[in-house]
């Protein structure tokens, strides 16, 4: 049977993967094994449900209950010397179970630790702002609600930060194209000029590389200029190039068109 | 009377003048040149001191994040030199060792030796870029042609040896692709010789100048509780009364093996992080001196390697991908198809110029990284004006946005 895949991910795909192909693991340590974050993840486990804890690449991580974030995190800045919220974001699990994954990165420089605490909330769930305990989430916050439409309870400026303020859609999500949406290929023009010049002013060219050979507004052609704006047809003479100026250079000679050659054959 | 709005004013220029009170709304940015980028910054005023602040961002936002989830591994390392342009290698390092500790590699010796160069001469680029634009808002333009000229052989030693000037994408996943080239230690050596003098040169313009003293002793003072808060890292939190550097607490690399200092200050002003930048110039330099006899000892002890090991995720070297079959084959499916990396997620933290610079990467297998996070500490350098500005006139703004030595590559990513 063929693996399912999401129809409306519009991310990048692997062209080809090997059909029996097993992804190795990054090694996940018990927290027993570091007896600081033994002690940390103990002293949550006595207020708050911790659903997962392990130790992945020198760092704890641990799963809690989405409501239970403001405390875990004021308990860990106020009695486990965690100063500083590092960052924070979600991920789009949508397509897998319609939920999104937050993650928060917590550093302790006393212990020179770090935690990330996560959890789960389903989709159009709201989460809780930490702004009152570290204003650093004030800005990462406002970012996830750009990035996602995650909306944080409590914050006090609940709006978008990277896109613009009138802006449709969010960009981080996996449904999101890369190259934009309708909204995202029309924004200046309709914000501008109104949506009913979308067909006098035309998609916006995207191609880098693409070079018009009938538009003299943008382009020279060897060999063929023309003034700016001209009106380029197929049948134009020849411009006649001029190498060299009428005084002449000490030592070069004036190119001569007519007694040079031109060589035609590649082989010769 | 309202002010009128039609489609070309957007949101915020709606703000009506109809109050009775005497607050005026300032637009600073974004094409103000001391707002180093694309800043803008809404400054609600009561005569020239501002009540309230409010720091808008994404003038230059590129959507980084969702590129990389858009790339192959190896395809975004160019990318992330579009971050910190001032000092781009410390971003392509940065991924670089993220994307290590996913796949578990282990640096060969001599690649560790040149990359901690390369960091080291990026800090010291970045920090001449900062002293200098900051006295240049501030009116001091020698400091600024002064501290362009040592930038300049930086960036000279820099182009040779990988061509680029400003975006070097020097680091590669598992190593180094170059050995430095011949005249690079000389170079090097040249240069930091005559570094104090120079340093001291801007010291001597500087450090007893009655304009500079009044524009940077005590003005944006940031206790370490807001510095904290707020997440600043780097010279923003030493500045504060934290002495924290990621190279001395968490050592990546060989820093574990070099001497140098913490530079770090307990009055949080802007003086404050002028002085912790020009001590940080000079701890650089004698990280350089010592790398510099690492990478002697490494040519003595034969060390050759500038890759990493490791088949299943890095190319093979030239001569065997030229001479092999197998291992042209595997490095056609790496470049082709990309590394595919095991199923788990990192968060690596290193000590860019500019603070703590974070890789968040969560893989699930595949070619392409699932979520990607770039944790610029500019991005937290520029959300704490909100908060630092108000109280301050406006001549302060500039010499604050100064010494947050804020990038906008890096903030709006």
């Amino acid at each position: 049977m063929r693996a399912y895949t999401p129809k409306d991910d519009v991310q990048a795909k692997s062209y080809y993967t090997d059909r029996y192909y097993v992804s190795p693991q990054v090694p996940k340590q018990e927290v027993e094994s570091d007896a600081v974050f033994a002690a940390d993840l103990a002293t949550i486990k006595a207020k708050f449900e911790v659903k997962e804890a392990y130790i992945q690449v020198k760092q704890m991580v641990v799963y809690i209950n989405a409501n239970d974030i403001y405390g875990v995190l004021e308990l860990m800045r106020d009695e486990l010397e965690y100063t500083q919220l590092s960052e924070m974001s979600a991920i789009d699990w949508l397509a897998k179970d319609n939920t999104f994954e937050i993650f928060y990165q917590m550093l302790s420089m006393n212990k020179r630790k770090r935690i990330r605490i996560k959890y789960f909330i389903n989709k159009g769930q709201a989460v809780d702002s930490v702004n009152e305990l570290f204003r650093s989430a004030d800005w990462s916050e406002r970012e996830m609600f750009d990035m996602f439409g995650i909306v944080a309870n409590g914050h006090p400026f609940m709006k978008r930060i990277l896109m613009p303020y009138d802006w449709q859609g969010n960009p981080l999500l996996k449904t999101y194209p890369l190259e934009g949406d309708e909204f995202a290929a029309w924004y200046e023009v309709d914000k501008i000029y109104g949506k009913e010049a979308r067909a006098t002013i035309g998609p916006e060219i995207r191609d880098t590389a693409r070079v018009d050979r009938y538009d003299s507004e943008r382009f020279a052609r060897l060999g063929y200029e023309v003034p700016k704006g001209t009106k380029i047809t197929d049948d134009m003479e020849k411009t006649e190039q001029s190498y060299q100026e009428d005084g002449g250079v000490f030592l070069i000679k004036k190119f001569d068109k007519a007694s040079s050659v031109i060589v035609d054959d590649p082989q010769r | 009377m309202a002010q009128v709005t039609n489609r070309l004013t957007p949101f915020f220029e709606n703000i009506t003048f109809d109050r009775d009170d005497n607050e005026l709304i300032l637009n600073f940015g974004p094409q103000h040149p001391s707002a180093h980028g694309q800043l803008r910054l809404m400054l609600h005023l009561q005569q020239e001191q501002i009540v309230k602040a409010h720091p808008d961002i994404g003038y230059l936002h590129r959507g980084m994040e969702k590129m990389a989830e858009n790339m192959i591994y190896n395809e975004f390392m160019p990318t992330t030199d579009r971050m910190d342009y001032i000092a781009s290698s410390s971003n392509n390092y940065g991924f670089a060792l993220a994307v290590e500790k996913l796949i578990d590699v282990e640096v060969p010796r001599r690649a560790k030796v040149i990359r901690m160069m390369l960091l080291e001469i990026n800090r010291l680029m970045s920090h001449l870029f900062w002293l200098a634009t900051t006295a240049l808002d501030i009116g001091a333009m020698t400091v600024f042609l002064f501290t362009f000229r040592e930038r300049e052989y930086l960036m000279d030693i820099i182009e040779g040896y990988c061509g680029a000037r400003l975006t070097h994408a020097a680091i590669r996943i598992g190593g180094v692709p170059l050995d430095i080239q011949d005249s690079f230690i000389d170079q090097l050596r040249t240069f930091l010789n005559k570094l104090p003098a120079n340093i001291k040169d801007y010291e001597d313009l500087l450090d007893t100048n009655r304009i500079w003293l009044m524009r940077m002793e005590e003005v944006g003072t940031i206790s370490k509780e807001m510095a904290l808060s707020w997440g600043c890292t780097g010279p923003m939190l030493r500045a504060s009364g934290v002495a924290w550097d990621i190279r001395k607490e968490e050592p990546y690399e060989l820093y574990d093996e070099v001497e140098f200092n913490v530079p770090w200050s307990d009055k949080g002003d802007n003086f404050a992080r002028y002085r912790v930048y020009m001590e940080e110039m000079r701890e650089s330099a004698k990280i350089l001196y010592q790398t510099i006899d690492m990478y002697e000892q490494c040519v003595i002890n034969g060390e050759t390697e500038l890759m990493a090991h490791s088949p299943r995720y890095i190319s093979a070297p030239k001569i065997d991908i030229m001479t092999q079959n197998y291992s042209l084959m595997q490095h056609f499916v790496l470049v082709t198809q990309g590394m595919r990396p095991p199923v788990g997620e990192v968060y690596i933290p290193t000590e860019s110029p500019k603070g703590e610079l974070g890789f968040y990467i969560n893989s699930q297998g595949g070619p392409y990284p699932y979520r990607l996070k770039l944790r610029a500490p500019s991005f937290w350098h520029t959300g704490i004006l909100t908060d630092l500005l108000p109280g301050h006139y406006i001549p302060d703004v500039v010499s604050i946005i100064g010494t947050t030595n804020i990038v906008f590559g890096e903030v709006d990513r």
